[in-house]
C-alpha cells in the first residue's frame, strides 16, 4: 500500500513531469507512438477492410489472417524485429502495427457489412455508382463500428506501447523499465498508472465521438 | 416512353429459372401492373428495366433502344424506382432523401431542395417533415417519401416494386388513391408490381397475370380480366371462383337491385343496371 501512496506522490509532484525524461515528455512520446501506429495501421487496414465489406470478397481470408496475427506474442515480435532492424522505434512500431491491424480491419468490414442490403440496393437503384454507395452510404452508416475498431486498436496499442522502451525507444515504458531494473516500485507503479490514465482518457474521447456521430447520423 | 420486353429469360447461376421467354409491350403514359404471387419473377422483371438485373437472354427496349447498350448508372438516374419498405437512407433527412437523384445529377443543393419541397407537396407530405429522419415517420409517410424520391428527377418511367406492400390496408388504399391522382397529372409510364389483386384492379390500365417462371397467364384491362378470365389459374387468382366475387343481384322493392356475394351476404344496392335504364325510365 505504501508503494501506491508513493506512486501517487510521484505523479502529483510537478518535478517528476518536467524535463526531457519526465512523465510529461514521456507521455507525449507515448501518445505519438500510439498515433503513428494507428495512422500506419489505418492506412493498411481501412482500405482492405472497406474493400472486403463492400465486395464481400476475401472475407474468409481476412478473418483467418487477422486471427493468426492476433495470436502472435507482441514481445516476441518486437525482439524478432529488433534482430533484423536493430534497436530503436522501427521494431516496436512493426509490432504495434501488427497488433492494431486486425481490430481496424474487423471494424471496417463489419461496419460496411452492418448496412442493410436493402439500403445499399435502394441506393444503387437510385443511380449511385459503386463508389458513391461506399462513400455516401456504407461508410457513414458503418462509421460507429469502423470507429469502434479504431478504439479497440488504440487501447491495445496504448497499453502495449510501453514495450517500445524494451528495445531502446522512449515512451512511458522508460520509467516502467527503469523502475523494474532499479527495483524502484513506486516509479514502476506511477508509470503504469500514467499509462492507465492515458488509456482511459483516449477511450473516453472515442466514446464521446461515437455518441456524437450516432446523433449526427440520426441513428439514435 | 414505351417499354418492350422481348423474349426475356433469366436463369440464376444456381439454375433457378426466374423468367422464361417473357414478352410484353408496356404503352407510354399508362400503368401496367405485374400481378402474381411470390416466386413468379415479377420483381426480376421490373429490375431488368433499370438493369438491377441483366437478362440471360432476350432484350428490354425503352423507346426502341436496348437498355443493355445504356450505362446502368446513367439509366437508373432517369428511371424512378420505388420499393417496398421505402429503401430510404436512414442517415439522411427526408428532404435529402428526396433530393438524392437530382443531387447525383449535379443539381445545386438549393435547387434540389426546392424541387424536393415541391414533391413533398405533390405526394401530400407536410413540409414540416422535411427535417425529420426516415425512422421518425410512419410507414405510410415513408412510402410517400419513397414515391417523392422516385419522381424527383422527373423521370418518364416509374418502376414500383410492391411499394405499398408493407403498410396497413387503410393507408394502402389512401396511397393508391394518391398515386392515381398523381398519375392523372403526370402521366408517367408506370410498371407496378403487386400480389394484391384489388391493388392491381385499382391501378392498372393493363394487368399482366403471371404464373411461376414469369409465364403469362393473361394480359388485359381490369375489365377483361374480371369479365373473361383466360383460364382457371386467373379465375382462381382473382378469387372469381370464390364466394367473394361471384355476385348476384335480386330485384328490390321500389326499383333497383340488391347485390349479394356468393354466401348471400348483402353488399350494396344498384339503383338501376346501366343496360336496363331505358326500361325503368
Amino acid at each position: 500500500m505504501n508503494h501506491l501512496v508513493e506512486a501517487f506522490d510521484l505523479l502529483l509532484d510537478a518535478e517528476s513531469w518536467s524535463g526531457p525524461g519526465g512523465f510529461g515528455a514521456r507521455m507525449l512520446e507515448h501518445l505519438w507512438y500510439t498515433a503513428l501506429a494507428l495512422i500506419i495501421s489505418s492506412a493498411i487496414a481501412l482500405p482492405v477492410g472497406l474493400a472486403v465489406g463492400h465486395t464481400g470478397r476475401g472475407r474468409a481470408l481476412a478473418v483467418i489472417s487477422s486471427g493468426l496475427v492476433r495470436a502472435l506474442p507482441t514481445l516476441g515480435l518486437i525482439t524478432l524485429a529488433a534482430l533484423f532492424v536493430g534497436i530503436g522505434l522501427t521494431a516496436p512500431m512493426i509490432a504495434f502495427v501488427v497488433l492494431a491491424v486486425p481490430s481496424i480491419l474487423a471494424g471496417a468490414y463489419a461496419g460496411v457489412e452492418s448496412v442493410s442490403p436493402a439500403t445499399t440496393d435502394a441506393a444503387k437503384a437510385q443511380g449511385m455508382s459503386g463508389w458513391q454507395v461506399l462513400i455516401k452510404v456504407e461508410i457513414p452508416l458503418g462509421l460507429p463500428l469502423i470507429i469502434g475498431g479504431l478504439r479497440n486498436a488504440t487501447l491495445q496499442v496504448v497499453a502495449t506501447a510501453t514495450l517500445a522502451a524494451y528495445v531502446g525507444a522512449g515512451g512511458l515504458g522508460r520509467q516502467l523499465f527503469l523502475g523494474l531494473r532499479t527495483q524502484d516500485y513506486p516509479l514502476m507503479l506511477a508509470a503504469s498508472l500514467a499509462v492507465i490514465l492515458l488509456a482511459i482518457i483516449l477511450d473516453a474521447c472515442f466514446e464521446f465521438s461515437q455518441r456524437l456521430l450516432r446523433r449526427l447520423l440520426g441513428l439514435v | 416512353m414505351a417499354i418492350d420486353f422481348q423474349n426475356v429469360t433469366k436463369t440464376y447461376p444456381d439454375g433457378t429459372v426466374a423468367v422464361d421467354d417473357f414478352s410484353l409491350h408496356v404503352p407510354s403514359h399508362t400503368c401496367t401492373v405485374l400481378l402474381g404471387s411470390s416466386g413468379c419473377g415479377k420483381s426480376t422483371l421490373i429490375r431488368m428495366v433499370n438493369r438491377m438485373v441483366d437478362p440471360s437472354s432476350g432484350s428490354i427496349l425503352i423507346d426502341d433502344a436496348d437498355v443493355a447498350t445504356t450505362e446502368p448508372v446513367a439509366l437508373r438516374r432517369r428511371i424512378g424506382y420505388v420499393m417496398q419498405d421505402s429503401g430510404l437512407l436512414p442517415h439522411r433527412r427526408v428532404i435529402d432523401n428526396i433530393a438524392t437523384v437530382p443531387r447525383l445529377n449535379g443539381e445545386s443543393k438549393a435547387d434540389a431542395h426546392r424541387r424536393a419541397h415541391e414533391l413533398m407537396d405533390i405526394v401530400g407530405l407536410d413540409s414540416a417533415l422535411a427535417r425529420r429522419y426516415p425512422k421518425q415517420l410512419s410507414g405510410g409517410q415513408q412510402q410517400r417519401v419513397g414515391v417523392a424520391r422516385g419522381l424527383a428527377a422527373d423521370p418518364n418511367i416509374l418502376l414500383m416494386d410492391e411499394p405499398f406492400g408493407a403498410v396497413d390496408p387503410l393507408v394502402r388504399v389512401e396511397l393508391q388513391r394518391e398515386l392515381q391522382r398523381i398519375q392523372t397529372d403526370l402521366r408517367k409510364t408506370i410498371i407496378f408490381v403487386t400480389h394484391d389483386i384489388d391493388e392491381a384492379l385499382t391501378l392498372g390500365d393493363q394487368i399482366v397475370v403471371l404464373k411461376k417462371g414469369g409465364e403469362v397467364a393473361q394480359i388485359g384491362t381490369p375489365e377483361n380480366i374480371v369479365e373473361a378470365p383466360a383460364n382457371d389459374f386467373v379465375a382462381q387468382f382473382l378469387g372469381l371462383d370464390s364466394a367473394r366475387r361471384s355476385l348476384s343481384a335480386a330485384p328490390r322493392e321500389g326499383g333497383g337491385w340488391l347485390v349479394s356475394d356468393g354466401r348471400g351476404r348483402p353488399l350494396g344496392v344498384v339503383n338501376a343496371a346501366p343496360d336496363q335504364r331505358s326500361e325503368t325510365d
